[in-house]
């Protein structure tokens, strides 16, 4: 039996929209028009800011997220509490510190500092998708460090599969991968939406109406996490903060757990998956290289391949009209490989990387026996530095063979407003050299984030 | 009065604290719309520079949802939103000159209906050659001025020792969280009533009034708090409600309009970018006799404010520094950017650098210690205290904040910390900055250096107070409410909050050049005081006293005797019963300032605000990444009207200032187009860039020296300067004296190759 209607649970209390809501309506655009729920605020409309902030509970978990960009159709089956359904001690909190100022920002910051006060984890990284301009922080963390959990909890209930009909869209939440590849084939044209923080630019920056999507995030198929001998396998629809968090709890694959810390925020990361990332094929997509690295398989609804042979040019995959991401393996490093992750941005939190290098370096016999250097930011695709790679294979990794290596880079990057072209190969050939840097001297810090104040 | 006050120099919290928090606090697009509000949305430049032939608007009137679409030939006044100058267009007619200047406005009955419309048009446009960088620049929007002292030329040519510079220093934008908005309701005839997120509700009053051709008197402007502003809601704010009431006026229905971020960004004004040229003379002690500098300000296309601009950067360009024989010459010239703005500091931030550029280079070329040349170039001491301009600066308080903020860093213990690192990583360097700074306060411009308040008490002895300043979130309201608490002695409590009103409080000024507490202080002061003194009449006669036995304190008013006493609404009610006034405006005006704009000379500020600050930094060599280690700083806030408040405008503006040298930077493609346009692609420091060890303290026991309100001194644009420590210990890291900003990774490494 497919619902008609979209069904949430909105701060408690049951939820079942109208029938003909759109079902790309962003869930800010409701809150605030149609809930009058005004507390949640709009400051850029691209998920950067996190004026809109709002969190999704389910259990005991508290996942912030962009309203912004979220669209109701994805929220059916969801449990959301906006800053109208909390209790007033996380906001007492903000205000007895001086942590607010014109205000704007504020609610988007408690409802994040109320996800915090239960997963826990570094402030900074709990606020790096919360801009405020007028405060300087310093008060918002200092109130933080007085908030407390205060036990409220709600359950999501697993949605029937949906779809939601209006005369000018149909919205899809099928329940299989089967009938995910059936709609693919009888609405080619239609949008296939995952986590949506960039499609969701499309509703929420750009106001457009698509005829047809297809939301991924209901198929069992497509979600779950599995840690094993082997590695990683992610569903491509689950969310990057599935493999944030077995990164780090896994002693082989923790060198990335900061850097996928760096990927969005924990807005985006909550909502945001590796599936997506490679729907899009974006030569900036920050998993794509962890992908390259470690050689890792893409399952489709149809096939297996190495991300290598997935990954064509800009923004194109190897995806037939009718395929589907189903599945990533990431296989586990060798024992005692040299696992590095590596993002130059304009800011360390919440930007997108200028470049992106994961590399995995293996020894046998004190030489390296095999190395996958991959860089996001260099050129039409994430790619591999082919070169790089051969110049270290049977040698010690010191640092003139770390500056050869870093010398046989061979790109052709862009200039952007991210940086220039001279300076990406410059500070990519830095990287390459800081290898040696980590491997040889674990006891110092290697880059300006290690050191101490 | 009494001398020892209570609640002004309390540290209260922020008045819409916990509503800010709770999201109870209302901003314009927070509030219910009346009944049938409509939705505008700008149509926009695609180009930088361009000859507008033709801009057909039906294919947005055949679009859905939309009423009306509004160009040049709909507007019933004047097409002319500058704010200052004349002949600045809200919509073009004949020549685009940037990227994202508004040709004409969609209304709808949805915002997504306006925004689509909008969207659909397609101007046709000649495109002609943008002008995009100073160095390019043809045309002076404002001077060049020039500040002369002794004679410069001669003084160079006796130095012992001469050296040169050119930097340059990018724009910011402002980036408040909440966009640009207004809400116009259209009244009987030609009434029009704008809730706009504005500084200067007056200037929005008469922009709106020359745009829609109606008296002043018809026309009301109401802010309650903005969502942000740092200057970037004087004129820009103007011109959007402009636009908003324009279509109320068509439409006969409110109208909102609020921009998108994208749009915002594009349209409204920023920062003026600055380049530098100087060369100095000094001796072999760093000692500074001779400076001949230009200083050139990027105005964008229009003038709006970048007069003021212009003239605070010269006033403030040899900063706490006496230099003897000097010329510096400033001015604004026209490129193809939107055209720049006010920015928290007003072109002070700019205008300060140039010492410290200059400074870097004295102390390479001599071999001194930067901080010995600093010292020994400060006004006061053994050299003069007078600024070029004519005003003396107080040369002890620049001396007690930088040696306390060098104390409060451990400066001598960094220094020996740092030298032992940089002597054994391989890769990254560590460097440590100081900045000193003397910020001028009062407006630049003599006249707008007034302000109105009007305050009422109720015959319960509640309290209203309204007063002609603007809510920011730079905690206003809550230090006037300060002042006029403890003119009558009541809790803060009883003081009502009035949202900021052209109806109550008439031709104000901005809120603006850090003045909104002084001006706006003393305005309640003397509209709550006429009504004391009114009171105390009352009381003196009631308990059979002399007026001057009369005290108010802690909600009593009480006589001559123990037993003579009535709580403050029992003598409100009293005087009420007595048929005397309890509703007062009050006024203020600067006293005592004069100004010569075209010789650049006189005593435009009241009096300065020093402050100092050091920091360290640590930087990679292979990539030009960097990182704030600490930050130690010192204000002098006189005698703080809000310790809490004041604390809270150090911090954040040392972060902004942080940010317009650091993270932050503008990105034009070659055919003009502003490409950093969201918070995606323009990044303003986050919380991890605030320095890990952040230390900001107000000067204890901080003179003020002139008569200000309660002997509190301003303190909204002054921090911002003391970022320049950061920029300052970016070149210690790297070795440089030369070092543009913003500081990207990028110039990081090129500076550092070019050493």
């Amino acid at each position: 039996m497919q619902d008609d209607r979209i069904r949430f649970t909105l701060n408690g209390q049951p939820m079942a929209l109208p029938a003909g809501t759109i079902a790309t309506r962003t869930l800010l655009d409701w809150l605030r028009e149609d809930a009058r729920l005004t507390g949640t605020k709009e400051g850029c409309a691209e998920g950067d800011c996190g004026a809109c902030t709002v969190v999704l509970e389910d259990g005991a978990r508290r996942e912030p997220i962009n309203a912004c960009l979220a669209t109701l159709g994805q929220m059916h089956g969801r449990a959301i509490r906006t800053v109208e359904g909390i209790g007033r001690a996380v906001a007492e909190a903000l205000a007895d510190a001086d942590g607010t100022q014109c205000g704007f920002c504020t609610p988007g910051i408690v409802m994040s500092a109320w996800a915090w006060t239960r997963e826990g984890g570094d402030a900074h990284e709990a606020l790096a998708g919360n801009l405020c301009r007028c405060t300087g922080y310093r008060p918002i963390l200092e109130a933080m460090e007085r908030m407390q959990d205060d036990g409220a909890r709600a359950d999501a209930v697993a949605p029937p599969p949906a779809s939601f009909a209006t005369p000018t869209q149909v919205f899809h939440l099928p329940a299989t991968l089967a009938e995910a590849v059936a709609l693919k084939r009888a609405l080619p044209d239609a949008w296939l939406l995952a986590g949506g923080t960039d499609l969701g630019l499309r509703f929420s920056e750009h106001r457009e109406n698509p005829p047809a999507v297809i939301a991924l995030l209901n198929m069992a198929e497509l979600r779950g996490l599995r840690v094993d001998a082997a590695g990683i396998r992610i569903g491509a629809a689950e969310p990057y903060s599935a493999l944030h968090e077995a990164c780090a709890g896994d002693a082989d694959f923790a060198p990335l757990a900061p850097y996928l810390a760096r990927l969005g925020s924990r807005q985006i990361r909550a909502m945001g998956t590796v599936g997506g990332n490679l729907g899009t094929a974006s030569p900036i997509g920050d998993a794509l290289p962890i992908l390259l690295a470690l050689d890792a398989v893409v399952e489709t609804s149809a096939r297996e391949l190495p991300v290598a042979d997935f990954l064509l040019d800009y923004r194109r995959n190897a995806l037939a009209a009718d395929e589907i991401i189903a599945a990533i393996r990431l296989p586990r490093p060798a024992p005692g490989a040299l696992l590095v992750a590596e993002k130059l941005s304009r800011r360390h939190d919440q930007d997108i990387s200028a470049v992106a290098m994961v590399a995995c370096v293996e020894f046998a016999g004190g030489v390296v026996s095999r190395a996958r250097i991959a860089f996001g930011g260099m050129a039409a695709t994430t790619r591999r530095a082919t070169g790089a790679e051969a110049a270290l294979i049977g040698r010690a990794l010191t640092r003139e063979t770390a500056r050869e290596a870093a010398a046989a880079l061979d790109f052709t990057p862009l200039s952007d407003w991210r940086g220039s072209a001279e300076w990406r190969m410059v500070a990519a050939r830095g990287l390459v050299e800081r290898l040696w840097l980590r491997h040889a001297h674990p006891e110092m810090p290697a880059d300006v984030f290690a050191v101490p104040a | 009065m009494n001398a020892v006050t209570k609640i002004a120099g309390a540290a209260l919290r922020h008045d819409s604290a916990v509503k800010h928090a709770t999201g109870e606090a209302r901003f314009i697009d927070d509030m219910p719309e009346p009944a049938g509000t409509l939705h505008a949305a700008l149509v926009t430049s695609p180009v930088a520079h361009g000859r507008l032939r033709a801009l057909d608007l039906a294919p947005a009137r055949a679009m859905p949802g939309v009423v009306a679409v509004l160009g040049p030939a709909d507007i019933p006044g004047e097409n002319d939103i500058a704010p200052i100058a004349r002949n600045e267009v809200l919509f073009v007619e004949d020549t685009i000159e940037h990227h994202g200047q508004a040709l004409a406005l969609v209304v709808a009955h949805t915002r997504d209906e306006a925004l689509r419309a909008a969207a659909a048009l397609r101007p046709d446009i000649e495109a002609l050659p943008p002008i995009l960088r100073i160095q390019d620049g043809r045309d002076w929007l404002v001077g060049p001025f020039t500040m002369k002292n002794g004679d410069a030329d001669a003084a160079l040519a006796a130095a012992p020792f001469t050296a040169q510079g050119e930097f340059e220093i990018g724009g910011q934008e402002h980036f408040y969280l909440e966009g640009q908005v207004a809400l116009a309701i259209p009244g009987e005839g030609a009434e029009m009533l704008v809730h706009s997120s504005t500084q200067h509700p007056s200037e929005g009053q008469h922009i709106v009034a020359r745009v829609l051709g109606v008296p002043y008197g018809a026309v009301q402007v109401q802010c309650r708090r903005m969502g942000g502003a740092f200057g970037g809601k004087e004129s820009n704010a103007s011109w959007v409600a402009a636009a908003a009431a324009l279509a109320a006026r068509h439409t006969g229905r409110a109208v909102k309009l609020r921009l998108p971020r994208k749009a915002d960004m594009a349209a409204t004004g920023k920062r003026h970018p600055f380049l530098y040229r100087w060369r100095a003379g000094f001796d072999a002690q760093g000692r500074i006799t001779a400076l001949v500098a230009e200083m050139t300000a990027d105005g964008g296309h229009s003038v709006d404010m970048s007069g003021g601009v212009v003239m605070r950067a010269l006033t403030h360009a040899i900063n706490a520094y006496s230099v003897a024989d000097l010329r510096v010459t400033c001015g604004a010239i026209k490129t193809n950017h939107v055209s720049n703005t006010a920015f928290r500091g007003f072109g002070g931030p700019q205008g300060a650098m140039l010492m410290d550029d200059v400074l870097a280079h004295v102390a390479r070329a001599t071999g001194q210690d930067i901080e010995a040349v600093r010292a020994r170039n400060f006004a006061g001491g053994p050299n003069p205290t007078h600024t070029p301009y004519g005003q003396a600066l107080e040369g002890d308080l620049i001396r007690r904040v930088h040696a306390e903020a060098m104390a409060d860093s451990g400066w001598e213990r960094r220094r020996a910390e740092i030298a032992a690192f940089n002597a054994t990583h391989p890769t990254l360097r560590r460097g440590l900055g100081c900045f000193v700074s003397a910020f001028g306060i009062s407006f630049g411009i003599p006249h707008l250096n007034q302000a109105g308040a009007l305050v009422h008490v109720y015959t319960d002895g509640s309290v209203r107070l309204a007063h002609g300043g603007t809510e920011m979130g730079q905690g206003l309201f809550i230090k006037v409410a300060q002042v006029v608490a403890e003119v009558f002695s009541v809790p803060i409590e009883t003081v009502g909050l009035a949202a900021t009103h052209t109806a109550e409080v008439p031709n104000t000024s901005p809120t603006a050049a850090s003045t909104g507490s002084d001006l706006n202080g003393w305005a309640a002061f003397n509209a709550a005081d006429a009504i004391r003194t009114r009171m105390a009449t009352v009381a003196a006669k009631h308990f059979g006293c002399a007026e001057d036995e009369v005290r108010f304190q802690d909600g009593q008013v009480l006589g001559a005797t123990d037993n003579q006493r009535l709580t403050f609404g029992e003598l409100a009610k009293k005087c009420w019963l007595a048929r005397v006034s309890l509703s007062a405006t009050g006024y203020y005006a600067t006293p005592d300032l004069e100004w010569d704009m075209q010789a650049v000379r006189g005593k435009p500020f009241f009096y300065f605000s020093y402050g100092a600050a050091v920091s360290e930094v640590v930087i990679d060599t292979l990539t030009g990444e960097h990182r704030v280690l600490s930050a130690h700083l010192v204000q002098d806030c006189g005698k703080s009207l809000n310790p809490a408040i004041d604390r809270g405008q150090i911090e954040g503006a040392f972060v902004q200032g942080m940010g317009w040298l650091t993270s932050e930077e503008l990105w034009w493609d070659p055919a003009g187009r502003l490409r950093t346009v969201g918070p995606s692609t323009y990044k303003i420091p986050g919380s991890r860039d605030v320095p890990p060890v952040f230390q900001a303290r107000i000067l204890e026991a901080g003179p003020a020296r002139v008569n200000t309100i309660f002997r509190s001194k301003a303190v909204g644009e002054p921090p911002l300067l003391l970022a320049g420590a950061v920029w300052n210990a970016l070149k210690d890291a790297a070795g440089v004296a030369h070092l543009d900003a913003p500081v990207s990774p990028e110039r990081l490494l090129r500076a550092g190759q070019r050493a």
